[in-house]
């Protein structure tokens, strides 16, 4: 299975790699959720949905079925912060 | 005179336009941390150096001209029609310092409509804590328009956007980025077509609905003819599209825009950790609920007696000092009775508003929306539902306003229907003083079951909309993708100038609102009150007192008879037995205690004038229909009137007991005395329930049915919740009332 924002763990971070739908909100787009940028998955609510990421400096929730449509590349932690 | 500058305030949510528009025009503008505060667009007028002066606009929010959401689309309407009278010759976009990035975006759309425009970096302290530095000079260049470091709070740079507002012709109309790169050819057709509209405009205006935006069309006609390309080409375009802002906006802050991250510091992640928790997140908000319920059910006590008390006594006094005659009697016992009957629910009101203010301006809000998603979600709901649901609690005409931000339409209709059901502040007055009077004292658990009882009418008006919104959202055949995205704002602390003003703001309106109608209510009573048409009516005086030779007092009589000797005599001793032979004690009072003889007489001539005045005759013809819920005709027209607001109910009822009686007294103690002909209380256990009950339900408040016909542009929907609110206010009514009685 591929990796989303989805399947992320709290405090994992990635790098958007591409959309699974073209049909993504272009609201998600301009908030800057762009292939190239890092999101962090901040929390999750209970059930897992909604998430609560980090992306590009936007704090923003969204519902798992969009976050399910955002393909990424893991970022290992890396220790130095 | 040169005629007014008009400058439009626009930006994302939340970055501080109002506050801006409030420094600006010197008024006072709600403002709040929570992305859409404000929803519709406000107007102010702000002078200038050098005589000019300038008409500024506040705008709602929004993230891009894309728009999705209702509050958003006031914006783009404005700025793509340049025959609109609010079409600005100069837009200030009012950007957030910490979110300068995505902040930019919109200002990039404005500027390639080709509109003057001028950059506002708001929140300019907040940069040292979070290490940020700025180039301005760089950034106006790369940007080829002015900007202004603001900072609100401190009251900085506005001099310096007043100047740059002043002179807003020296500043360019250069578009920021050529859209006609997304796809030259097609931009090329669009353009022979169309050589009277900037590129982008046109982009716009093919594009809009790709957004299910309920953007309005001009001319839709000559639009069509353009839809050569398919939804899902439009939308690729657009993503084109917004990849090139961003990377003309990197290019742009890549030299001007730096943030040394070792200097970043905020409470916003250990606070998330706790507060967006799984479990810990729920408690809080819990623990959060309740502290409001004990503020307002306790500590609002002390204020609230003394206000009772006073308006008695000036009503007491109104009378005794006043030359008799009817303008005093109008004065004592309707106007004073009447607006005594909501002032002193201004303590509770005010602690409520206090509370929502408190919860809006730290931040806390948008985590409530956050953690309040998936459990809204199988009742047709958004967690965005959360805010007018919780708003509604202090009054449902902002809370309608609120459901703007909820992208989907059907979400936000059923959020619409369903928000009158919360308990609003209006319906507090009605609950309290039936609560004193019904529900005994006493505790359990250290919860007075004074406080429980209100909490389960909150309860039950919660269960009540998120019921009705499942059936709606079974029924309701609307579509539309829901597309659920919050912004979560930094914690700040409260201003407590924000707060306050909110709250002094909200409580006097409410108040005044309220008291218009109260007053004109309130006169109009006491005039059908006072007065008849009946030879009954006439001739009272006559026909009392012979009733009282043959028959005695009425029970109510007695009872006021008996409180009276017992108090005299032997204090707070032993009742009397209310059975007493009539007549002999009759004779007994008569003789030993005129006075009070004569003024149990009086009130029986009064009550009995009351009954044959036009009120009492239009009581007696809907007591039929409020008789099976337990209520008398008094209360009945208590009901009638209370249509036009809630609050109007205790008004009313304070206002025919005091015409037809001849203490002034609180309204709580006058509600108390009132008997059915049996000599029980009027107001007992199973009337108290089934009239709270009914002001549960009943959906009574003409504002929110004019406000819910606003918002959802027909009478279709407001007329639904009158009817179908009505009658299970009616029927939960009666149900409670034939189980209990
Ligand atoms: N620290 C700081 N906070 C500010 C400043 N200006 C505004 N705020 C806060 O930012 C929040 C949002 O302010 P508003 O003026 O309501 O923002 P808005 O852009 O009108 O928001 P919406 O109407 O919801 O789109 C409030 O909590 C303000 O107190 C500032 O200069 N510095
Ligand atoms: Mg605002």
């Amino acid at each position: 299975m591929s990796i989303t924002v989805a399947t992320l763990k709290k405090g994992q971070k990635g790098v958007i790699k591409d959309f699974t739908d073209n049909d993504l909100p272009i609201k998600l787009l301009e908030l800057g959720c762009l292939p190239g940028n890092t999101v962090e998955l901040v929390q999750r609510a209970p059930l897992n949905d909604p998430i609560y990421i980090n992306v590009n400096g936007s704090h923003i929730a969204i519902r798992t079925d969009l976050a399910q449509k955002i393909e990424l590349d893991l970022i290992e932690a890396d220790h130095q912060q | 005179m040169s005629k007014n500058i008009n400058v439009a305030l626009i930006g994302n949510p939340n970055t501080g336009k109002t506050s801006v528009f409030n420094q600006l025009t010197g008024l006072n503008q709600k403002v709040g941390n929570y992305p859409g505060i404000t929803v519709e667009k406000k107007e102010g007028i702000c002078k200038l150096p050098r005589g000019t002066k300038a008409h500024i606009l506040d705008l709602p929010g929004t993230y891009s001209l894309n728009t999705t959401s209702a509050d958003e689309s006031v914006v783009a309407e404005i700025l793509m029609d340049n025959t609109n009278k609010d079409y600005p010759d100069v837009a200030v976009v009012v950007c957030d310092v910490e979110n300068l990035k995505r902040n930019l975006l919109l200002f990039t759309q404005i500027k390639d409509l080709q509109i003057p425009t001028i950059l506002v970096i708001n929140m300019s302290d907040r940069m040292s804590r979070k290490g940020i530095t700025l180039d301005i000079p760089l950034m106006e260049e790369k940007l080829n328009t002015k900007v202004a470091l603001v900072s609100t709070r401190k009251k900085e740079g506005i001099e310096r956007l007043k100047e740059l507002i002043h002179n807003y012709k020296e500043l360019s109309d250069e578009p920021s980025i050529d859209c006609r790169i997304i796809e030259p050819t097609y931009f090329s057709h669009l353009e022979k077509l169309f050589p009277d509209y900037e590129a982008y405009k046109l982009w716009l205006l093919v594009t809009q609905d790709v957004n299910f935006s309920p953007l309005t069309k001009k001319d839709p006609s000559e639009f069509d003819n353009l839809k050569s390309k398919s939804k899902a080409d439009l939308k690729r375009l657009q993503h084109k599209e917004t990849v090139l802002r961003y990377q003309f906006i990197n290019g742009t802050l890549k030299e001007s825009y730096k943030i040394d991250f070792r200097n970043a510091k905020g409470p916003r992640a250990d606070l998330d950790k706790i507060l967006t928790h799984k479990i810990w997140g729920y408690v809080i908000f819990i623990a959060i609920l309740m502290l409001i319920f004990q503020a307002i059910y306790e500590w609002s006590g002390y204020p609230m007696d003394l206000i009772d008390e006073s308006f008695a006594a000036m009503a007491e006094w109104t009378s005794n000092n006043l030359p008799p005659g009817i303008l005093t009697d109008l004065l004592a016992e309707g106007i004073i009775a009447g607006i005594g009957g909501v002032v002193i629910f201004i303590p509770q009101i005010a602690f409520l508003f206090l509370f929502m203010a408190l919860l809006e301006e730290s931040g806390y809000m948008s985590r409530v929306v956050f953690l309040m998603d998936r459990v809204m979600r199988p009742f047709g709901l958004t967690g965005k539902s959360v805010v007018p649901l919780m708003s509604g609690t202090a009054c449902a005409i902002p809370a309608v306003m609120a459901a703007r931000t909820i992208d989907s339409w059907k979400e936000r209709l059923i959020t619409i229907l369903v928000v009158p059901f919360t308990t609003c502040s209006a319906r507090l007055p009605v609950y309290l003083i039936l609560i004193a009077l019904v529900i005994p004292e006493g505790a359990v658990l250290g919860f007075s079951y004074q406080a429980l009882t209100l909490m389960s009418l909150y309860l039950i008006g919660f269960a009540a909309s998120v019921l009705s919104a499942m059936v709606l959202n079974k029924f309701l055949k609307i579509k539309g993708k829901s597309i659920f995205m919050v912004e979560m704002p930094v914690y700040r602390w409260p201003l407590f100038k924000n707060v306050l003003y909110t709250v002094v703001e909200k409580t006097k309106s409410f108040v005044l609102g309220a008291g218009k109608i109260i007053l004109a209510i309130s006169i109009v009573l006491w005039f059908l009150g006072s007065y008849g048409f009946t030879k009954e009516f006439y001739n009272a005086e006559e026909i009392v007192t012979n009733r009282i030779e043959e028959e005695g007092f009425t029970p109510f009589t007695k009872t006021f008879i008996a409180k009276n000797l017992n108090s005299e005599e032997s204090g707070e001793g032993e009742a009397i037995d209310l059975n007493f032979d009539l007549k002999s004690t009759r004779q007994l009072i008569k003789d030993e205690n005129e006075d009070l003889y004569n003024t149990a007489v009086e009130q029986e001539i009064a009550s009995f004038q009351l009954e044959n005045s036009f009120i009492g005759y239009a009581g007696k013809a809907i007591e039929p229909i409020v008789a099976p819920l337990g209520y008398d005709w008094k209360i009945g027209i208590g009901v009638i009137t209370s249509f036009a607001a809630r609050e109007v109910f205790v008004g009313t009822l304070a206002t025919i007991y005091s015409v037809g009686s001849d203490e002034e007294e609180t309204i709580k103690n006058r509600m108390a005395a009132e008997v059915r002909p049996s000599g029980k209380p009027v107001f007992n256990l199973a009337t108290g329930i089934s009239l709270m009950l009914f002001y549960a339900f009943a959906m009574q408040c003409m504002s929110t049915l004019a406000i819910v016909k606003r918002e959802t542009n027909s009478w279709k929907w407001p007329a639904y919740q009158l009817i179908s609110m009505s009658i299970i206010a009616y029927l939960m009514a009666l149900v409670a009332y034939q189980t209990l009685k």
